[in-house]
């Protein structure tokens, strides 16, 4: 059982002074003066208060890539950011297309205790598009999965997505869909545009990830099913889904915090920590997509966190992989793009950032309300504070971040994963006290 | 000049001063002995990851006539999954004492990746990266139009007014790159004269003009007409539908030669595809400068290679290069 907390002056959402009592896992008792015999005292004044955050998308690589992270190191990189459950992308090795393989990562998850670990099924049978991997056999696992994406590929075929979209109506599954064209994407290194023209990089068009968005949510109106779009990183692609949810379609979104801050100028120096996919795009898009969130079009923040070993990175662009590692720095990403922009509050970004992942991922226990009763998912974080982002942020395997060297905003200062502690003042807690005590999936769904 | 990696940053003095420079590399080599001694004790390295024999024994030829010694390195494998990482090459040339490294790259960004990353201290020379910059190229085309329009008079003068039309795959060409920035900086009016599927998207901020018609270019009676190869790999991919319909409305045939205006001069980068990009009679008539490029590149990078190598020297003396 986790330890009993008192947490005092924590500033709910950002707004109204409380001092929170965390019992047996739960928030207790919220009020004002509260104190408990014998228990740990965490002044929380001038922190925000926020649900344990809650990232859709992503990449823990166990099994099969150790190398770049392991789901230990992964859930120690989200408790350092303030996650308290993160969903695992299928990409690994195995890819994570069979009851088994999801099973074995929940139970790693458990094992590190970091954060809740939800896996994520592949729509296809080894993410190559062709057949329906067996999506109701990982949804009856104990893993319980909900959400299918062959993310890293697109689901090209519009006959399999149909059939995927539909399928999944059975068990309330969701596809989360990387929408990218293959063909128009052949070889494509960055956005296509001004700066692409000038570095001589095969062009990523906008074009690409629009006009599969456009096609799915057509397809998800058709069969009546429910669509997920991953990373989206264009002006016209905020668009489209505002279309689409204007006319009615089960359809959310998501943006990452790099696509909130980071522009296509960024590549000039050919530097491959900015290499991602999707591409870096142009100013007018960070500001469509920034605008997106703010207006609900976009439903919520995720990461892609995906780490890759320095020799990935530390070569010519062309040659080195994508991505980038982001639980650590989400949200103070979303802090400075979101936030000190005035675009949004913090009770949006707990909506963002928790309680709309979760809902969409159908994952309970999860971006619950800081209320009495509820579990005791919470992250307190520094508002106040600001220092330049360094290596020492960083708490998973792989070191591949964009913001190495920005100024950054804020800091979270303790997170708590059912009631136990895994950041404490700042620092990932070495060795947690209560595993045990994390195995809520028996009387959660 | 520590490196010369574009010539996209390179501003006008020191163009004009590589061009000079570049002269007076050139008066040497009318001489019996052409070999200098000013980098005598310097290690070049040709790093050649690509092949291109070309490029690769003209700057093999202007280290040596400088006296540098060479080493000809030619590279397998572009990624950490195949061969050796360029990382681990550049700490292997660093490790071997080169003064300076040439390298050429299907990568774009390649040099510049090698010039910034810490990893060898030598200077670099783009050589021509991907489908980026290959920053000599445009020099010695610069140099090959300054000469034949002000010959002896050529030093101290720029490109001002000069009308250059750059025809073909603009898309994958580090060619027409460089010398969209060289020639603009040095003043001259550059038109790009490809099919819309070789442009990028998008140009709008390059300083130049973008036609698709060959004969309207041509009409406006152009001071040089540089025509870029063609591979004939792009055909599949859909940019253009057979090699006959491209040599028919963006090729340089005979009748289009000779609507050209007395003193107009037809470059290429070489090698060239006869009967494709560029007609026989184009290539070999009294216009084509195509051999006075090749000459004319040695000199370039003797040039460069002088700046990069002798030139620290003065700055390490504390010198006002």
């Amino acid at each position: 059982m986790s330890e009993t907390l008192v947490i005092t002056g924590a500033q709910l959402l950002g707004a109204e002074s409380a001092d929170i009592i965390v019992e047996n896992g739960v928030i207790a008792e919220i009020g004002s003066g509260l104190s408990r015999a014998g228990a740990r005292v965490i002044d929380a004044a001038g922190l925000v208060a926020l649900p344990g955050l809650v990232d859709l998308h992503t990449h823990l690589r166990e099994p099969g890539y150790e190398a770049s992270e392991t789901i230990l190191t992964g859930t120690r990189a989200a408790a350092s950011g303030g996650f308290t459950a993160v969903f695992a992308m299928p990409n690994t090795s195995p890819v994570a297309d069979t009851a088994g393989v999801v099973e074995q990562e929940l139970a790693l998850g458990e094992a590190a205790g970091y954060a809740t670990v939800q896996p994520i099924g592949a729509v296809t049978v080894g993410q190559k598009g062709e057949r329906l991997a067996e999506l109701g056999a990982m949804a009856t696992s104990r893993a319980q999965v909900r959400v299918f994406s062959d993310d890293g590929f697109c689901v090209f075929d519009p006959l399999i997505m149909r059939r995927a979209l539909e399928y999944v109506k059975s068990f309330d599954g969701v596809i989360a869909q990387h929408a990218q064209d293959p063909r128009l994407t052949e070889g494509a290194q960055m956005n296509e545009g001004t700066v692409s023209a000038e570095l001589g990089l095969a062009g990523w068009p906008a074009v690409a990830e629009e006009s599969i968005i456009a096609r799915d949510v057509l397809l998800a109106e058709h069969v009546g099913s429910r669509l997920h779009v991953c990373h989206l990183s264009t002006a016209g692609s905020v668009d489209i889904i505002r279309w689409a949810k204007k006319r009615g379609i089960n359809v959310t979104a998501e943006v990452t915090p790099h696509h909130l801050l980071l522009t296509d100028e960024l590549v000039r120096g050919y530097d491959a920590r900015y290499k991602v996919n999707p591409p870096l795009r142009r100013e007018e898009d960070v500001l469509a997509v920034r605008e997106g969130l703010a207006d609900g079009t976009i439903d919520i923040v995720a990461t892609d966190h995906a780490p890759h070993p320095s020799e990935h990175k530390a070569c010519e662009w062309q040659a080195a992989a994508n991505g980038m590692v982001g639980l650590e720095s989400a949200l103070r990403v979303v802090h400075q793009s979101m936030v000190q922009t005035g675009l949004i509050g913090w009770a949006d970004v707990a909506r963002v950032m928790s309680a709309a992942p979760a809902r969409i991922g159908r994952l309970a226990g999860h971006g619950t309300p800081l209320e009495v009763g509820q579990p005791a998912q919470i992250a307190l974080y520094d508002a106040s504070v600001a220092g330049v982002f360094t290596e020492a942020d960083l708490h998973g395997r792989s070191v591949n971040s964009p913001y190495l060297g920005r100024d950054l905003p804020g800091r979270v200062q303790f997170t708590l994963h059912g009631g136990v502690l895994t950041v404490d003042d700042g620092a990932v807690v070495a060795e947690l006290r209560a595993h045990d005590a994390l195995s809520e999936r028996s009387e959660s769904k | 000049m520590r490196h010369l990696l574009d010539t996209r940053t390179l501003d006008k003095v020191t163009a004009l001063r590589i061009l000079d420079i570049a002269e007076d590399m050139s008066d040497t080599q009318s001489r019996e002995v052409k070999k200098l001694p000013t980098l005598r004790g310097k290690t070049v390295v040709n790093l050649f990851f690509e092949d291109s024999t070309r490029t690769r024994i003209s700057f093999e030829a202007a280290a040596k006539r400088l006296s540098a010694d060479v080493i000809n390195f030619a590279a397998k494998g572009s990624s950490v999954s195949k061969g050796e990482s360029l990382k681990d090459t550049a700490q292997t040339l660093e490790a071997i004492g080169a003064d300076a490294v040439v390298v050429r790259h299907p990568a774009s960004g390649a040099p510049q990746t090698l010039a910034t990353s810490g990893w060898i201290s030598a200077g670099v020379v783009n050589a021509g990266d991907g489908t980026h910059e290959h920053p000599t190229q445009a020099l010695l085309d610069a140099f090959t139009i300054r000469k034949r329009r002000f010959g002896a008079d050529s030093r101290g003068r720029d490109l001002s007014g000069l009308r250059v039309v750059i025809v073909g795959d603009v898309l994958h060409s580090r060619v027409a790159r460089s010398n969209v920035w060289l020639l603009t900086t040095l003043g001259a009016d550059v038109t790009l004269v490809a099919p819309p599927t070789l442009v990028p998207q998008n140009v709008s901020l390059w300083p130049v003009r973008v036609v698709y018609d060959l004969d309207q270019a041509l009409a406006e009676g152009p001071d040089a007409v540089m025509m870029l190869r063609i591979q004939l790999e792009r055909m599949n991919a859909a940019y253009f539908p057979t090699e006959r319909e491209y040599s028919r409305r963006w090729g340089l045939d005979a009748l289009r030669l000779g609507g050209l205006p007395d003193g107009s001069i037809v470059m290429h980068p070489g090698p060239m595809n006869r009967g494709l990009e560029i007609s026989s009679e184009a290539a070999d008539s009294e216009r084509s400068t195509v051999l006075e490029q090749v000459t004319n590149g040695v000199s370039i990078r003797m040039a460069v290679l002088y700046l990069l190598l002798a030139g620290e020297r003065d700055e390490e003396r504390g010198g006002d290069q």
